[in-house]
């Protein structure tokens, strides 16, 4: 009985430590199982290998529907090294068009995990990039030749014209700091790195989308998973619609061509840009391709600052063309009438002994025709009572007065186009002044340049033909734009919204007379055009360092004006040499959309003539 | 012994059992199917697959369960030693002749099949220690019958080891249950807990330092065993006075001894007191034990030394007899070491194949660990990753259930034999089965090191499904034979 009753209590505990060690066991398979995400993670991320698929980036067209910018198919050879067999290298160094030892030093670049850091013998590498659609062509017909290569196919921008390089900017690989910024962004995608491309990158890129494939331990594909249910196609960037006349932005750049400076045109009504040209400029295919790093240094190396970005980077004194906003700002405040007139003996006597010259026509003369005969008299006049006027207390709340209204009109911040890397320009506050000559130490006639458009006041040519279309609008002006409508997407608001420049649309009828008057028996008589109503102004804004700089803004016609044009020459002398019989073409181009052959000869006049020369000396 | 009164198998076998073995076997080849199954070849019955080879083995398998059913069931009680010593010799045979596979020397190349003589061993060693264990005045205490089983035991294990097949010959350790059961004093299983307890201690903390100069996991040993040594003090004698007398005089030297070094008046190893305060408890203990004639003070003080002894052993067992992969196998699952990419990646693998299961699981098919091959080993000794991956807990335990459930039924049919032949190979068969699925699931759940020994019944090969399959339907045989006995 003992053994017997000993054999049941071995038996007994023989069968609790097995079903100890199955309750152990099955208190570990919750813990792995029910409590702990992690695993599943894991397993994802060892398995499914998500290959991206790119989407392609939003095309551009040009206010009239015209197709300007679009995507092109490159190839990338890649390599699947665990493959490769029996290669007939001479045969396929043939084929791609490289040279042998460029194949061998290739072939070792893709082994180096140090150059290549997802290197797997199992996955295919990139190889050669960016193949032309010709050599693909070939390669494709041999491909079965040679194991273990494969081509993929991305996209690459391609241009219908050669133009409007500056608007646009240009696409680049995508660097460190653009992956840090945007989680967005893997190394070896591409991004807008200026231009229209830079500020709509965020809808031009659209969305990526995602294979999901299944990847075994040595990282080989292994088919679909879940036959693509998980897969998530990409979604194509939006189309943008610019706001830019194609045959008007390309007749401004041959005009340009040889010659320094910037062309903006304005639709006033909307503020769209007709026109964007900074000159010289470069065929923005240069930037896109295997010789992508060549151009881009050349183009960077060269004297006449190619990239920079002439319409919005470029700082001048506005010069004659200023006036206008002058006289509005003392017609707001009272400071002058209309009528007003104003005597000029050859220029205006600020102090015994120093006076700002002027050159010889009828006086005195009253608001308009100042404007017309860019009477300098007029404006220092005007300027100096307003800043020593009684009525404002102090020279200081008559600066900051001042400096509020021509901020209205658009000067002294950037403008807010939706092109980066805008310049502000500058317009003085009376801080500016106190800093230089202290609180007591400056009066009216110390900063009367200010009066003519000279002196400490900066503009940018964005700035100045803004201010044009501003005067077109009698009183107010939309940010300017390159962006006319993104497909599926509201345009920014900012590009609808009229800002208002707190001077009374009355007061511009005088300057709108006087800049007709100009046009008419004026400085800007060579804009003339049969059957147009032109108004404009001409001015010149001095450069220490060589010839002026000609300006020249206009707008037409004078009632409903349907463009705002501003010329801007960079050593062009006077304005009425280079840049008033440009704007004449340049108008008659859009808004006739032809040029008369009677006026050939102006053409051929600007086009002959090389201005980049006459600065060597 | 009537031929006419042998009931016909089928009538007296026990169905719970077949039940059970076919169903794990069909899991087994299910399991299979999904864990080599490949996109590019999903045929189930292919016999260039995996699976479709398991489910040869597995119809193979029931022919020679038939086939040992209808043997008579003297048979296996007759041919037992014979057996025994003709599969010794084949595994001798197998050492001299057999081709170096992965550095082991234990496939038997047949011409048309491969089979694996260490599986065999299994249950011919069992057959010859319940033949050994039934005979008529066999006393499992006496000195010689414990000599002949351990002859019987470390023999195939031996020439296993030499074949270098550690995991197989660890199997052969299973037959301690089967003794424990046949009148093996509890104390000896308690001791080998103790053993195990005193290495895993000892390399955990080997290389913890306390003052630069006391090593932890020594220390710690050393303070188990005295607490065993007090706990048994109590359990077994009563003896209040010697465990209050040892505690007074030793834990306030103990604690002197590490102020000392603590505060570096004076650096020395404490683990050399602990050693000599032991030493002199025992010097007591035999005193004790020879003055008042007390048996159980001398068996005390042995096992107290033999402690000692074990653990001044277990650095150098470690160091030097262990090859150098399974002691970073030990290290990783001791958390000594972090090596996902080394030895800790399978396991790490197959834990993240079970965990990534959940409740329910991926579904058949439909896992990706062990499909996409990141689990070694995925069909053969990993396979209940599988189980794990694609039928998540219901599934897993399920299995586990079903193991359960055919280890209870093997206890309560080794029980109601009459004849200890029969009841002791019977609990070889729950010993042997139950020391795989406890070492091979606990390796998959990473409780274990990783110890190659099959999952029976579920991982794919011929032999070890054959060997299980022998094993178990041997049993049967004689279970259904047990009212022809006395
Ligand atoms: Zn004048």
């Amino acid at each position: 009985m003992q053994q017997n009753f000993d054999s049941m209590r071995k038996k007994n505990i023989l069968m609790f430590l097995i079903i100890g060690v199955f309750v152990l066991y099955l208190i570990r398979l919750m813990s792995l199982q029910l409590f702990n995400d992690q695993y599943r993670v894991y397993a994802d991320s060892n398995a499914f290998y998500q290959r991206t698929v790119y989407p392609s980036r939003g095309l551009m067209y040009d206010r009239n529907g015209s197709l300007l910018v679009y995507n092109q198919p490159a190839y990338d050879v890649l390599v699947t090294m665990r493959e490769v067999e029996d290669l007939d290298t001479v045969d396929f160094c043939q084929t791609v068009g490289i040279r042998r030892d460029v194949f061998d030093q290739q072939m070792s670049a893709v082994k180096n995990r140090r150059l290549n850091p997802g290197y797997s013998s199992y996955t295919p590498q990139v190889f050669l990039s960016q193949l032309s659609s010709e050599t693909y062509g070939v390669l494709q017909e041999k491909l079965f030749r040679y194991k273990g290569f494969s081509v993929r196919s991305r996209t690459l921008r391609s241009y219908m014209q050669p133009i409007a390089a500056h608007a646009l900017g240009y696409v680049a690989e995508v660097n460190q700091k653009d992956i840090e910024r945007d989680p967005y962004y893997v190394p070896g995608d591409y991004s807008g790195r200026s231009g229209v491309e830079l500020t709509y990158e965020s809808v031009l890129r659209g969305e990526k989308g995602v294979e999901v494939l299944l990847r075994d331990a040595h990282g080989r594909v292994k088919g679909r998973y879940d036959e693509g249910k998980r897969d998530q196609p990409a979604v194509p960037g939006h189309d943008l619609t610019l706001s830019l006349d194609m045959e008007l932005q390309a007749y401004a750049e041959l005009l340009m061509q040889n010659k320094r400076g910037a062309i903006v045109a304005i639709e006033p009504q909307t503020g769209e840009l007709l026109a964007y040209v900074s000159a010289p400029t470069y065929d923005p295919g240069l930037l896109v391709g295997r010789n992508r790093a060549n151009n881009f240094r050349t183009l960077e190396r060269s004297p006449h600052k190619i990239f920079l970005n002439r319409p919005i980077q470029s700082n001048y004194p506005p010069g004659s063309t200023f006036k206008p906003a002058q006289a509005l700002v003392l017609l707001q405040e009272g400071i002058i009438r209309p009528e007003t007139q104003v005597s000029c003996q050859m220029g205006y006597y600020y102090a015994p002994g120093h006076k700002v010259g002027c050159h010889a026509h009828a006086s005195p003369l009253p608001l308009a025709p100042a404007i017309a005969t860019s009477c300098n008299a007029y404006f220092c006049h005007g300027y100096r009572t307003m800043m020593d006027h009684s009525k404002y207390g102090s020279i200081h709340v008559a600066m900051d007065k001042w400096r509020d209204y021509m901020v209205g009109m658009g000067f002294g911040y950037p403008l807010g186009i939706d092109i980066p890397f805008e310049k502000r320009g500058l317009i003085p506050n009376s801080q500016y002044y106190n800093k230089w000559y202290g609180e007591k130490g400056w009066r009216g006639a110390t900063i009367i340049s200010n009066a003519i458009g000279q002196g400490e006041v900066l503009a940018t040519p964005l700035q100045i033909a803004n201010f044009c279309s501003t005067i077109a609008n009698r009183g107010w002006f939309i940010t300017p734009h390159l962006v006319k409508q993104i497909e599926g997407v509201e345009l920014n608001s900012a590009y609808k919204r009229r800002n208002q420049t707190g001077v009374d649309a009355a007061y511009f009828e005088p300057i709108i007379e006087g800049m007709h008057g100009a046009v008419l028996n004026g400085t800007a008589r060579g804009v003339q055009i049969p059957g147009i109503e032109i108004c404009g102004k001409t001015g010149t804004a001095q450069n220490s360092a060589g010839e002026d700089h000609s300006i020249f803004m206009c707008f037409a016609p004078k009632e409903n004006p349907k463009i705002a044009l501003l010329v801007f020459i960079e050593n062009g002398g006077y304005g009425a040499t280079w840049a008033v019989p440009m704007a004449s073409l340049l108008l008659e181009k859009y808004l006739n959309r032809r040029v008369e052959d009677t006026r050939l000869w102006m053409e051929q006049r600007l086009l002959n003539a090389n201005l980049i020369e006459l600065e060597s000396y | 012994m009537n031929r006419t009164d042998v009931t016909p198998f089928w009538k007296a076998l026990d169905w719970w059992v077949v039940g059970l073995y076919v169903l794990l076997c069909v899991v087994g080849c299910l399991s299979i199917y999904g864990a080599s199954f490949d996109f590019e070849h999903p045929g189930f019955f292919d016999l260039d697959q995996r699976s479709g080879k398991q489910f040869v083995w597995f119809i193979l398998a029931l022919v020679i369960g038939v086939f040992l059913l209808m043997m008579d069931s003297n048979t296996y009680y007759n041919w037992s030693f014979i057996l025994y010593a003709g599969i010794i010799l084949i595994l001798l045979l197998t050492l001299v002749v057999a081709t170096d596979v992965k550095g082991s020397r234990s496939w038997l190349n047949m011409g048309f099949v491969s089979i694996q003589p260490a599986e065999l061993a299994k249950f011919s060693t069992a057959l010859a220690l319940s033949r050994l264990m039934s005979s008529y005045n066999f006393q499992l205490r006496q000195t010689k019958s414990v000599l002949m089983i351990g002859s019987l035991i470390l023999l195939p294990m031996l020439i296993i080891v030499l074949q270098k097949e550690t995991g197989s010959a660890l199997v052969f350790a299973a037959f301690i249950l089967m003794l424990f059961r046949e009148g093996m004093p509890g104390v000896l299983l308690f001791l080998l807990v103790c053993l195990v307890a005193y290495f895993v201690l000892s390399i955990r903390f080997g290389e913890d330092l306390l003052f630069q100069t006391t090593s932890l996991g020594p220390m710690l040993v050393l303070l188990l065993i005295f607490i065993i040594l007090c706990g048994m003090l109590i359990t077994y004698r009563k003896d209040y006075a010697l465990v209050k007398g040892l505690v007074f005089i030793q834990l306030p030297i103990f604690v002197v001894a590490l102020l000392v070094n603590a505060l570096g008046w004076f650096a020395f190893d404490v683990n050399d007191v602990l050693v000599t305060m032991l030493i002199l408890t025992v010097l007591f203990l035999l005193f004790k034990a020879l003055v008042l004639r007390m048996m159980p003070y001398f068996y005390l003080s042995l096992f107290v030394l033999f402690s000692i002894a074990f653990l001044y052993s277990t650095d150098y067992a470690f160091d030097k007899i262990l090859e150098p992969h399974h002691r970073v196998r030990i290290q990783v699952l001791l958390g000594m070491k972090d090596d996902p990419s080394g030895a800790g990646y399978n396991v790490n693998q197959s834990k993240i194949a079970i965990g990534s299961g959940g409740l329910f699981g991926k579904g058949f098919l439909n896992g990706t660990q062990t499909k996409l091959k990141y689990v070694p080993e995925q069909d053969t000794d990993f396979i209940f990753c599988t189980v794990g991956e694609e039928q998540g807990l219901m599934g897993s335990a399920f299995v586990l259930g079903l193991y359960l459930a055919l280890f209870l039924r093997l206890i309560y049919l080794a029980e109601r034999q009459r004849n200890p032949f029969a009841r002791i190979y019977g609990y070889c068969v729950v010993s042997i089965l139950f020391f795989h699925v406890f070492v091979n699931i606990g390796m998959v759940l990473g409780l274990m090191p990783v110890i190659g020994i099959p999952l029976p019944f579920l991982s794919y090969g011929g032999s070890s499904l054959w060997s299980f399959t022998i094993l178990l339907f041997i049993f049967l045989r004689l279970d259904a034979d047990r009212t022809q006995y006395r």
